[in-house]
């Protein structure tokens, strides 16, 4: 009895508001270590890659080792300059919401590269399941900036006519689901397109993104013994930003050594990749989309980054965390990696790059200008009272007509 | 925005009539309430009462065209100051409607859904025989004609429902079944069976034991546009899963703007079964009628089990089917037709009577029978509603039938608190209250979680001498 305290076990981040952060005790693998087998290998005899971390850019920002998907300068342009969209959107958006003209915000500071690379990395017939922190899927698909916002204003434009909260897009066309406010659910759903993808004969796979607390979730383990049991041509990634909400990753994680070994005991190929390193998660989304498609299942991805702002517009992450984690996180920034690399073989350069934040930052203002154009939060027009019966069914019913003759719309 | 004005239905059978008369012009300013036209079929004629105010911007229907289907728009009113594009577009729309409605019921349709099709134009004034002015509204719904002499087949329920599975999986490669036992062991009740000899291992899918993980399976590969049919080995077994059913197979089409819908079939047995106690022995039926976006269908006999459950596999929307385990072995007749499909959303009045309406799903349409003959030998004349769907529910041909007999049992297996008969009152007192000679009665299981021993167990269920001694109670027999 008299020993009771010692086990019983809460876990508690490393620092708390007020402490100086230091990663130093992460051991995290040099990029250009990891060796890459060939995307068919049998999960049993590569697990040091869930252990390790996939990395390819160094500290000088080289490209090295066997996972350089060797990129031309054009497509890591691309890449840079989705990246610098998501981020100058994601701000512009904060600052709206901030002056009340959007109900509700959601960044991805910091973790651009999960989303752009990945999407890069895929076919756009592909399907994704994200969660709500990969809206630079959007960027990268080409999604009209316009209906965005739309939809984050919840206007007469928006594509979900007022029924979802901003930052949970679907975009149809774009083979992009409809995101769930119920974190985990897409985990499961994308194992089930996957196996009907297979089930028809067609080349297209899917890909989920869930975040590190969600690991916990039931829809994690059945998704992950689903995909093992049924091979299914899927992507299941998780994004450890170290933080779900106000808990860091230990809550979630336990005492698992990594996110990436969980897939181990399901026989899933698992990989830990640097998620701040744009060719490392492009590299490792190209091999385990290569997997699924010729026939070897699912791999289990994860992507270790860090949640540079708040969890959402309701957050302040300053009670919970120090506010200079972001600055002392060892694996830095993506988008200042990706273009120091391009600096360092002639590519890009500083000017080039301020006049590309400059064009995003006139893309985004005069975007949300014509947003505005079709509704304000507050002044509307918004999406038209009578659309609230519809889409209920797919075919209507009397008794929604019934409903909406007697609220007289 | 326009509105339209649909054409009215006079009775629960009227499917189409004569638009008689305009009693406005094009450009006519109508208030609530005014009388716009005149429409007649071979019993009676009714006045077309406007529900809104506007102008009349188009008469789509002219004055003495015959056989307008009910539902169809027959005009269009716009708002002061709405502009001519918007009444075009409306009336293009609305000029593609009524052709679809036309069809009927029965005819096998290269669609997927069985048209959900019924009506409800409300704030129509009727004139029938009686003189009496009653709401306009119908089921136009109807069960597809069986031809005289065709020959009718004894089935067990089990069997029905396989046949059902079987038909449409030849219909229709996307359609697959997937479940725990499903395959070798041919269902946990053998509801599968021989569906893997026929099918093969790829449409009859074995699962692992989470219903969570293999319903939110079958949910995405929905919307990969296959149209799986899940198994729960019982919906005991399903609360699990009810996150994806809710939360994503019924509320994805809606909330992604009408972008995705999620046409899936989730079946099993439902409530109870011969003592396995309460974990065991739940009706879900209420939980799932609370949800729009679901259709939840209960059936009874063999017929309404393949009828139904075939129409379910069609249907654009999740479908919940809620089966009963006691009932699987039991045998009825079933038509020996090639696409025995029926609608969704239809009661059906299996047994005629003028002193009382029972209302019942599943099982208890067997126990409400059975009453319904002892009653009969004491001259008390019982109208046994099978409601068959939950939802939608078919509240017209309840709230007719009380009309009639002007009193009302509902009676259902699951618990009363918030249940299915709760709403069937609730309805009821609301569009027939000046009917009702005693206040609608329930009868449902007693208000604990159920007993596993059989003493304990047959007294919490709900059974035929309770019905009978509900409606003795409503008709004050004693």
């Amino acid at each position: 009895m008299s020993n009771g305290q010692s086990r019983f076990h809460v876990p508690a981040p490393p620092f708390r508001p007020g402490d100086a952060p230091d990663f130093s005790h992460l051991d995290l693998q040099k990029a250009g270590e990891a060796k890459r087998p060939d995307p068919l290998t049998a999960p049993a005899k590569m697990t040091d890659l869930a252990m390790g971390l996939i990395g390819v850019l160094d500290h000088n920002h080289q490209a090295v080792g066997e996972w350089d998907p060797r990129l031309s300068p054009e497509v890591l342009r691309e890449g840079l300059s989705h990246m610098v969209l998501t981020r100058i959107y994601d701000a512009r958006m904060l600052k709206l919401q901030r002056q009340g003209k959007m109900s509700f915000y959601m960044k991805s500071l910091g973790e651009e590269a999960v989303a752009v690379a990945a999407a890069m990395a895929l076919e756009k017939s592909d399907m994704v399941f994200p969660s709500y922190r990969q809206q630079g899927i959007l960027f990268a698909r080409g999604r009209n900036i316009v209906d965005m916002m739309c939809h984050c204003i919840s206007n007469s434009r928006d594509n979900l006519k007022g029924r979802q909260l901003p930052v949970h897009y679907t975009w149809a066309e774009g083979n992009f689901f409809s995101i769930s406010g119920n974190l985990g659910t897409q985990f499961p759903q994308a194992v089930g397109y996957a196996m009907a993808c297979a089930y028809k004969g067609e080349d297209t796979i899917a890909a989920s993104w869930i975040g590190d607390g969600t690991t916990a979730a039931p829809d994690f383990h059945a998704a992950m013994t689903l995909a093992s049991t049924y091979r299914a041509p899927v992507i299941l990634n998780v994004v450890n930003n170290q933080w779900a909400i106000s808990t860091y990753e230990g809550i979630a994680k336990g005492d698992s050594p990594t996110f990436a070994s969980k897939g181990l005991g399901y026989g899933l190929a698992s990989l830990r990749v640097d998620g701040n390193d744009f060719l490392a998660v492009y590299a490792a989304t190209k091999w385990a989309a290569d997997r699924a498609r010729k026939g070897g299942g699912a791999t289990f991805i994860e992507l270790f980054t860090y949640r540079a702002d708040a969890h959402s517009t309701s957050d302040d992450p300053s009670r919970y965390r120090p506010k200079n984690e972001f600055e002392v996180w060892p694996l830095g920034d993506p988008i200042e990696r990706l273009k120091n690399h391009l600096i360092g073989f002639g590519e890009w350069d500083e000017e080039r790059h301020e006049k590309l934040e400059e064009q995003m930052t006139a893309l985004v203002v005069k975007s949300y200008k014509e947003a505005e154009s079709h509704g304000t939060l507050h002044d509307g027009p918004l999406s038209p009272t009578h659309t609230i019966f519809e889409d209920v069914y797919a075919t209507e019913d009397w008794r929604l007509r019934r409903q909406r003759q007697d609220l007289g719309v | 925005m326009t509105i339209e004005v649909l054409m009215p239905a006079l009775s629960p059978t009227m499917e189409e009539g004569t638009l008689a008369r305009w009693l406005v012009k094009e450009g006519d300013d109508v208030k609530s309430g005014d009388v716009i036209a005149e429409i007649e079929t071979d019993k009676a004629t009714m006045e077309v009462e406007a529900v809104e105010e506007g102008i009349v911007a188009k008469l789509l229907v002219e004055a003495g065209t015959e056989g307008v289907k009910v539902n169809a728009p027959i005009a269009i009113l716009k708002e002061e100051g709405e502009s001519d594009e918007a009444v075009k577009s409306a009336a293009s729309k609305s000029s593609e409607t009524p052709a679809e409605q036309g069809e009927s019921r029965g005819q096998e349709q290269d669609k997927d859904e069985v048209p959900d099709r019924a009506e409800g134009a409300s704030g129509s004034s009727a004139k029938d025989e009686g003189g009496e002015k009653a709401k306009a509204k119908s089921s136009s719904l109807k069960d597809p004609e069986i031809p005289e002499g065709t020959k009718m087949v004894s089935t067990t329920v089990r069997d029905a429902l396989r046949d059902a599975m079987a038909e449409e999986m030849r219909r229709d490669e996307r359609v697959f079944v997937m479940g725990e036992e499903v395959a070798e062991y041919q269902g946990a009740y053998k509801v599968t069976r021989e569906l893997l000899q026929e099918f093969g291992a790829k449409r009859v899918v074995d699962t692992p034991i989470t219903e969570h993980g293999f319903a939110g399976v079958g949910v995405g590969a929905a919307f990969a546009g296959l149209k799986p049919v899940v198994e729960f080995m019982t919906f005991n077994f399903a609360m699990q899963a009810i996150d994806h059913i809710i939360n994503s197979a019924a509320k994805t089409l809606y909330m992604s703007g009408g972008q995705m819908g999620c046409p899936i079939v989730f079946r099993g047995p439902n409530s109870a079964a011969s003592r396995v106690g309460a974990q065991h022995s739940q009706d879900y039926s209420a939980w799932y009628a609370n949800v729009p976006g679901l259709k939840v269908i209960a059936p009874y006999d063999a017929a309404d089990a393949k009828g139904l459950l075939k129409a379910a596999i069609r249907d654009p929307n999740p479908v919940v089917f809620l089966e009963h385990e006691l009932i699987y072995g039991e045998s009825f007749d079933v038509p020996d037709v090639d696409d025995w499909v029926l609608p969704i959303g239809k009661a059906k009045i299996r047994r005629e009577g003028t002193d009382c309406t029972i209302t019942a799903h599943s099982r208890m349409v067997g126990f409400a029978l059975q009453a319904a003959e002892k009653l009969a030998e004491e001259g008390i004349e019982c109208e046994v509603i099978d409601l068959r769907t939950l939802r939608p529910l078919d509240t017209d041909t309840v709230v007719e039938s009380v009309k009639k007999t002007n009193r009302i049992v509902c009676a259902e297996e699951g618990w009363g608190r918030m249940g299915v008969g709760a709403e069937i009152a609730a309805v009821v007192t609301a569009e027939a209250f000046d009917y009702l000679d005693a206040p609608p009665a329930r009868v449902h299981q007693a208000d604990v979680p159920l007993p596993y021993a059989a003493n304990l167990e047959k007294l919490a269920l709900p059974g035929v001498d309770d019905i009978i001694k509900a409606v003795k109670a409503v008709t004050y027999a004693e």
